[in-house]
């Protein structure tokens, strides 16, 4: 039976990880997701499904931690916040070019450096070109409530171990800390080690005499196999660009003008589209659900139809870059957001929609 | 129905647990809530507040700039929101500490000298009960049932002991919120 509580997005992130049954969780805490393993360390998982939940020394640390459980086929997790991700990101690399399945959840807070520890949106290049070096993509999922904390949890897993590449779960400050209404998924067990073996036959576990040794790493001497290696891997992106793009149109149907916005500026702008529509503008949003792939399909669509749109972020203008790609200069495009922290109001949303695209 | 709320006060005043209170309250009446908190430096020995929202439909932003009750526990926060309240809304404030007592026109203001009631009930600690029983006096966005369940789920199991006090602190909020001025 499904349970219905009231939580924090990242209470209710480390609730659902447990439930979809992961392994382990690797971290080090930083504002504003420190909840999550403080939550999972309240819960004694290692009683109550036998999960593994550990403060490493660093964030370093961690996401190799991650790289080694991942390594054995387990599900594994870590999570942290802007700065800590930067710390993370070759051991992203690693599990990138490694081909590893894990999950990995940022919420974001203002940068650069240490910055602010209040939301942000301002990881959208980090997460969605690479963050690390070489050629690489993440699966990126981006939470718009409480309730996508907790179902996004059981989906990076699948998609992770889909397509043996690491899946990041961007929310931000906002979204971890507000508490919301969250329906939990049913507790899946943990896979036995024969089913880790069946599953994920590439996995560590262990050499049997009947088949060849099994190698993880991403280091090819060989310029001509990492080539291969990036071809595959490049094959990869394309086939996931194709089966997992995901999005949520509001009141586009008869819309003259568009806004485009993930996480929580997708929830500032579905009330800026309500005070829009009360003083006559046909106003719709379109929620890119997943951040790679990009929805440049539905976005490309709907340029024939509008004449201009609004990407709303809280950076100084980033996804706004893949609109204008998506769009190809069919209809104007422009930026509107806040920094550092600050959370713009529905109401500025419209303002600067009037000012930049309407009258613009 | 769609009531939007900001509790601003004190950190160590209760104002975010009054919040958890009332939206899990809301949850047990099956309303959709969204309970927004400032976090980080404004919690520790600062001001700290939280937007909660009860509506019957699906919530938009649980980020607002304006709100239909703004409860006002310090002078602070009484500088911060007493202009974020929308036209014809509700401020309810605790005079307790007020040196700048709310001055719009177009607004209903209400009082409630909850810390006084608290301490004269020996129990400081119900402050925040007091508050939020004036303010379902005046707004009664949920039902009493639901108050009770919203007590039970939000309080730890270790502090059930303590529900009896918090709704005679409730009850008590219902009778000494006065008017200090309404509109027409």
């Amino acid at each position: 039976m499904k349970e219905l509580r009231l939580m924090k997005g990242n209470e209710a992130f480390a609730e659902a990880a447990i439930r979809a049954g992961a392994d382990g969780y690797f971290g080090y805490p930083i504002t504003p997701q420190s909840e999550v393993m403080e939550y999972l360390m309240a819960e004694k998982t290692h009683e109550r499904t036998g999960m593994i939940v550990l403060q490493a020394e660093s964030e370093v640390a961690a996401i190799n931690m991650v790289y080694g459980g991942a390594s054995c086929g387990k599900r594994v997790l870590t999570s942290s916040s802007s700065p800590g991700m930067s710390l993370k990101q070759e051991g992203i690399s690693y599990i990138a070019g490694a081909e590893l399945p894990c999950v990995i959840m940022n919420a974001v807070r203002g940068g650069p450096g240490l910055g602010t520890i209040q939301p942000a949106q301002s990881d959208y290049f980090q997460s969605t070109k690479g963050g690390g070096h070489g050629d690489y993509r993440l699966i990126v999922l981006a939470p718009s409530s409480v309730q996508e904390m907790a179902d996004f949890a059981p989906l990076a897993f699948d998609l992770a171990f889909k397509y043996r590449n690491p899946v990041l779960v961007l929310s931000d400050g906002a979204i971890g800390q507000m508490m919301e209404k969250v329906e939990l998924q049913e507790q899946r067990p943990r896979l036995t080690e024969e089913e880790i073996i069946k599953n994920t036959p590439w996995a560590t576990t262990g050499k049997t005499a009947n088949r060849e040794r099994n190698i993880i790493t991403s280091l090819n001497l060989d310029s001509h196999v990492q080539e291969e290696h990036n071809i595959h891997l490049q094959k990869k992106y394309r086939l996931i660009e194709e089966n997992e793009t995901r999005f949520e149109t509001f009141q586009t149907e008869d819309a003259d003008y568009l806004l485009i916005a993930y996480g929580t500026s997708a929830r500032l702008s579905q009330k800026a589209v309500d005070i829009a529509r009360a003083k006559g503008i046909k106003l719709g949003l379109l929620r890119p659900i997943t951040l790679f792939p990009f929805p440049t399909k539905p976005i490309a669509e709907l340029a024939n139809q509008v004449t201009g749109i609004l990407s709303v972020e809280m950076s100084a203008g980033q996804m706004v870059e893949d609109v204008r790609l998506a769009v190809n200069g069919k209809v104007k495009v422009e930026h509107f957001g806040r920094m550092g922290g600050v959370i713009p109001s529905p109401q500025e949303i419209v303002e600067a929609l009037e000012s930049k695209i309407i009258g613009g | 129905m769609t009531e939007e709320i900001i509790i601003a006060g004190f950190g160590g005043q209760g104002v975010l647990s009054m919040g958890k209170i009332l939206a899990y309250s809301g949850v047990m009446g099956d309303k959709e809530v969204s309970w927004m908190p400032s976090y980080g430096p404004e919690m520790r020995g600062g001001t700290a507040n939280v937007t909660v929202i009860i509506s019957d439909e699906r919530i938009s932003s649980p980020i607002l700039s304006a709100y239909d009750t703004a409860i006002i526990l310090n002078q602070q926060s009484m500088d911060k929101f007493e202009s974020s309240v929308k036209p014809g809304g509700i401020l309810i404030y605790d005079p307790n500490g007020i040196t700048r007592h709310p001055s719009r026109r177009d607004i209903n203001i209400y009082s409630i000298e909850a810390a006084d009631e608290a301490a004269s009930m020996g129990l400081t600690k119900v402050f925040n009960m007091v508050v939020l029983g004036g303010f379902l006096q005046i707004k009664p966005v949920v039902q009493p049932e639901y108050i009770h369940k919203g007590l039970m789920k939000s309080l730890p199991v270790r502090h059930h002991g303590m529900i009896p006090e918090n709704e005679k602190a409730i009850e008590k909020g219902k009778e000494i919120i006065k008017p200090v001025f309404l509109l027409n």
